[in-house]
């Protein structure tokens, strides 16, 4: 059965076009999905991400759970609110899930994990969670509305007491607070600008919605969401990387923490494959010429045949551009194959875009 | 929704056809089809001089969202193509059944026979109004 959030019928009065993402009834866009996209760049947009799964982990013991749990390391997290962007593996290194691990106190922590991976994400969550004694609760009784853009927080501010709108003006990116009157507001975000993700209860979500409309912030699909993110060279679960893929074929190496004497889950795989030699490596393309890469693609190199994971038109830069996964020792001269017609492409390192510029070389 | 022009003929497939006065046959894609599609970027269009086969993919269309064969309605010689789009392939998503036309067709001797195939502007209506649900 099909899924909804609580701004369903908000999205549908607004004049959403909907369609099913992973089982749930979303709005890929609102008018233009390329407006969409500049609004977020050069202003402020907002996102209802409210199908995202919040898992609250509560226990004595949570910190040493996570250790194992997550490739990146937890002790990081060393001020209350901060926030870290890791990757839980299978034992062979596989990707389960990517999301974002909030430290909220030493008994208390926050997974955001992605939609469609839900069920089996909670199951090896629980499953591990049993031998640490770490309560697992799924909060399906919260939304997620993520505010985007350059004049984002500016926007959210002005919705805030004093009081709160000080604390928020104050937090560093990739931390987060929680207010009197349950919102948990985090400066993280998937579009490459500055903003915040909010996560609060179900029941005022629609009224928070409406007050960010009333404050100009305009309202963004998922289909903008996924050119913002591409973009910033931000991967994609389930496009960019799966179970059958590792971190360090993924571009997600810099997400792994090789603390010495922490266990995470999938640790031997990595370093096994790590002294074998990462086989595959993903890398930014770009294509001048006219045309549009697209998922699936096939890229062609001296050192072998790789394929484009995510691809699109690139709003901010007029021209296409992709996440693809290709023999390490792939180099110069590549090329994809575009409906039987084969053509240069260059290749560098996401992200594209960050903060509405261009990336130098790009 | 742009109101449909009754000169019109379609595929089921999306595309439409108009027979011009000297007898050429133009074609773009529906209103309904460049909603479905979105923010168009890019269009791949045939040569002129090219023969194109009726029910074959003779161009391709692209939105930000996904690639979309376009099928040629009736058989014939590609005389004439829309190149103001490679540089502004928008203006499909503003005026589909007119500045957004794609190419013309000098068509064929089957021609008569293939335009009575094409579906006219009630059914074609009838079609997408049955698709949305």
């Amino acid at each position: 059965m099909t899924q909804t959030t609580p701004l369903n019928a908000t999205h549908r009065a607004l004049g959403a076009r909907m369609v099913d993402f992973g089982g749930w009834d979303m709005p890929i866009n609102y008018g233009s999905q390329i407006d969409e996209h500049h609004q977020v760049r050069r202003d402020a947009g907002m996102f209802d991400v409210s199908h995202m799964t919040v898992v609250d982990l509560r226990g004595a013991r949570v910190r040493e759970f996570l250790r194992r749990l997550l490739a990146n390391s937890v002790d990081k997290l060393g001020k209350p609110g901060k926030a870290l962007y890791t990757c839980m593996l299978n034992e062979q290194g596989g990707v389960i899930d990517d999301l974002i691990v909030y430290f909220i106190d030493d008994a208390f922590f926050r997974l955001v994990v992605n939609a469609a991976t839900r069920d089996k994400d909670v199951a090896w969550i629980t499953r591990h969670a049993d031998g640490f004694g770490v309560e697992v609760s799924v909060r399906d009784d919260l939304a997620i509305i993520a505010v985007q853009g350059p004049n984002a927080r500016e926007r959210v501010h002005g919705l805030l007491d004093a009081d709160t709108r000080a604390r928020a003006g104050r937090l560093a990116r990739f931390s987060s607070i929680q207010t009197t009157d349950g919102l948990f507001i985090a400066r993280t975000g998937y579009t490459g600008e500055d903003g915040y993700e909010i996560v609060l209860p179900a029941t005022i979500a629609v009224a928070f919605w409406q007050r960010l409309l009333d404050a100009g912030v305009k309202p963004v699909g998922l289909g903008a969401r996924d050119t913002l993110r591409l973009e910033a060279g931000m991967n994609l679960y389930g496009q960019d990387m799966d179970e059958s893929t590792t971190p360090l074929e993924s571009g997600l190496g810099w997400t792994v923490s090789f603390d010495p004497a922490r266990d995470f889950i999938g640790r031997g795989a990595l370093e096994a494959q790590q002294a074998a030699g990462v086989p595959r490596r993903l890398v930014g393309l770009v294509l001048d010429e006219k045309g549009v890469l697209r998922h699936d693609q096939v890229v062609l190199s001296a050192a072998g045949e790789g394929r484009v994971l995510s691809g699109s038109f690139s709003p901010t830069l007029g021209k296409s551009i992709a996440l693809a996964r290709v023999p390490a020792d792939a180099s110069g001269g590549l090329r994809v194959d575009i409906r039987g017609r084969e053509l240069p492409v260059r290749v560098l390192q996401p992200p594209f875009v960050r903060e509405g510029k261009a990336q130098p070389g790009v | 929704m742009q109101e449909i022009p009754g000169d019109l003929k379609f595929l089921k497939s999306h595309e439409w056809a108009r027979i011009e006065d000297d007898g050429t046959i133009r074609v773009g894609i529906s209103d309904h089809a460049q909603a479905l599609l979105g923010d168009l970027v890019y269009v791949e269009l045939p040569n002129v001089g090219d023969d194109v086969e009726a029910g074959k993919a003779c161009a391709v269309v692209e939105s930000v969202k996904a690639a979309s064969d376009v099928y040629a309605p009736v058989s014939g010689e590609i005389v004439e193509v829309n190149s103001d789009l490679a540089d502004k392939p928008e203006t499909i998503n503003e005026d589909a059944y007119g500045d957004g036309w794609l190419f013309a067709i000098k068509p064929g001797t089957a021609s008569q026979g293939e335009m009575d195939e094409l579906l006219d502007p009630n059914d074609y209506s009838e079609l997408i109004e049955n698709e949305d649900h």
